[in-house]
């Protein structure tokens, strides 16, 4: 999936940075681009919420607008939606932002990640972060200019990062460890314990940790651990969350970075030239989803637990094992049974069955030998996309 | 655990037995047991689809039936709401605070028929005082579900 690169002509070499040339071309895209041209695919692919955003808080969009409220808000966001989400993360985790100085509201965590690299980073600084993640974390430190580096995770310790692990790692350059869980792809999720020790280590060598917890709220069975809430973190610790997975509003694009004031002061410096401010409807789509959303969180939870359930208990019986994914919407079996690389598998899987998974390595070399299959797709489309990738699998076991 | 399977089975009624075992992580036999209980119980009256009729040929006439009633020194409401239920077109029997008393949702194949139910049925009930029927027109959503243009949008490629 990263054949592009050298085809590349030259004169485009040229036209583009060498920094932007550095990243790989996403391996999904392919996917979607393949899948968009076949009939009848069941996707397991798509990381979003399949409900659309509770109606009560588009409503308070729609009258925002009949009422003009269409200019900019404060650079750092509006101020109403900046105490909320102080007393939302207090109430949830028991850490205390000041909403005027340690919050500031971004276009999805996205942009606050972004951010908090370019904030903190100088060129050649290293950020350590698990292997598989998010596509986008390696991208944003080679963006602003660090160096990712990468500590390796597996389905045995069930995709929690290893504090030794990390601290084996750590150089004099080493400046920030940046971590996701609820994790995507993996679905897995840090005990507290385990954050401690990671916590341990940050503090050891005096490491910023930057905690994406975007999927905070989607966790089955176990408690979420605030990293930034763990004790005598909070000053050398970014925490970003948003509006995206709990309340099924990734089309809004709110999220939100809260840390210590100079950090926050410096990432606003760039949001504010670089963004002015989040899209005003969609932060008082977002403020409305603080005071009165939470049912709607609790019934979404409680759906995506049982179609989890389903696809795990399904993947397991078909030859895909797979570990339990206590958080976020996805699985993340191993496909060992088939011998193929993640990307033949995916291919494969389209064509000859028409299920669309992601292909691990699009994570990380770590993903590799493994399939993403997100959950957030109805009941029907989970038990027809087992039925067809048991097939496939019995069909290609080694 | 019971609150657990109601709701999937409410949400879906064609979930299996194996299905809900596997969501609530409870062994089939005890779901089973517990659906058996509940239909025993009439916590689970029935097992029904819910059909958009409007968009097949059809002949149903449906009305919102208020009715206002003088209430029985004992029973109250009760009795002559008992009486009125037992109409298999009464689709629906509310007992509601404001203007009048009843609401009854009531199902006929015309109109006619509807008027009929009112004149020669409804009104010749003892006790009830009056009735105002409103024809429905248009039915945009049916027990949660909306009706026409819930299409809704299509996700988007977009690389996450």
């Amino acid at each position: 999936m990263s054949a592009g690169k050298t085809e590349k002509s030259q004169k485009e070499h040229r036209l583009i940075s060498e920094r932007v040339n550095r990243l790989s071309p996403s391996g999904i895209r392919k996917f979607f681009d393949l899948l968009a041209s076949i009939e009848g695919v069941i996707s397991l692919g798509v990381g979003e919420p399949d409900y659309a955003t509770p109606w009560h808080i588009s409503e308070a969009a729609v009258q925002s607008l009949e009422r003009g409220y269409t200019m900019y808000t404060s650079n750092s966001g509006i101020p109403e939606l900046r105490e909320e989400t102080a007393r939302y993360i207090k109430d949830k985790y028991a850490v205390e932002y000041e909403p005027y100085g340690e919050i500031l509201m971004t276009v999805g965590v996205s942009e606050a990640l972004d951010l908090a690299m370019r904030a903190i980073l100088n060129p050649g600084d290293e950020v350590i972060m698990p292997d598989p993640h998010y596509v986008a974390y390696d991208s944003c430190v080679i963006l602003a200019g660090g160096e990712p580096v990468m500590v390796p995770t597996s389905q045995e310790n069930n995709f929690e990062v290893d504090a030794g692990d990390i601290e084996a790692r750590i150089t004099d350059k080493t400046r920030a460890i940046l971590i996701g869980y609820p994790a995507n792809p993996t679905g897995a999720v840090m005990s507290r314990d385990k954050l401690l020790a990671v916590a341990k280590v940050a503090k050891r060598h005096n490491l910023m940790v930057v905690s994406d917890e975007i999927y905070a709220r989607l966790v089955y069975g176990v408690e979420h651990t605030c990293y930034a809430g763990l004790p005598g973190v909070k000053e050398n610790t970014i925490l970003l969350g948003g509006f995206s997975k709990a309340y099924a509003m990734t089309g809004w694009r709110i999220g939100y970075a809260a840390a210590p004031g100079e950090i926050i002061k410096a990432m606003t410096k760039i949001h504010q030239y670089t963004i002015m401010s989040a899209p005003t409807p969609a932060q008082v789509a977002a403020l409305e989803a603080l005071k009165t959303g939470e049912p709607d969180v609790l019934e979404m939870v409680e759906d995506y637990n049982r179609r989890r359930m389903i696809i795990v208990k399904g993947l397991n019986e078909i030859g895909m094992p797979c570990f339990e994914p206590r958080g976020a919407f996805y699985a993340f079996p191993s496909i060992a049974s088939t011998g193929m690389t993640s990307e033949e598998f995916s291919e494969k899987l389209l064509m000859e069955e028409k299920v669309a998974v992601v292909p691990g390595s699009a994570f990380g070399k770590c993903g590799e030998g493994y399939v993403r299959c997100c959950y957030a797709t109805s009941l029907a489309d989970i038990e027809e996309a087992l039925s067809r990738m048991k097939r496939f699998v019995k069909k290609h076991s080694k | 655990m019971l609150r657990d399977v109601l709701k999937i089975l409410e949400n879906d009624a064609r979930t299996t037995t194996k299905q809900i075992a596997t969501m609530t992580g409870t062994p089939v036999a005890e779901v089973t047991r517990l659906i058996k209980q509940a239909e025993k119980e009439k916590l689970i009256l029935k097992y029904k689809t819910i059909v958009n009729w409007d968009r097949i040929e059809n002949d149903q006439v449906w009305a919102l039936i208020e009715v206002n009633v003088t209430p029985e020194p004992e029973a109250g409401f009760d009795s002559i709401a008992g009486r009125i239920a037992q109409f298999g077109q009464v689709r629906s029997l509310y007992l509601a605070s404001g203007t009048y008393d009843l609401l009854l949702v009531v199902m006929g194949k015309s109109e006619r028929q509807v008027a009929d139910f009112v004149s020669e049925n409804l009104a010749h009930i003892e006790g009830v005082k009056g009735t105002v029927t409103h024809f429905v027109l248009k039915r945009y959503k049916m027990d949660g579900e909306i009706l026409e243009g819930g299409e809704g949008a299509k996700r988007q490629p977009v690389i996450l």
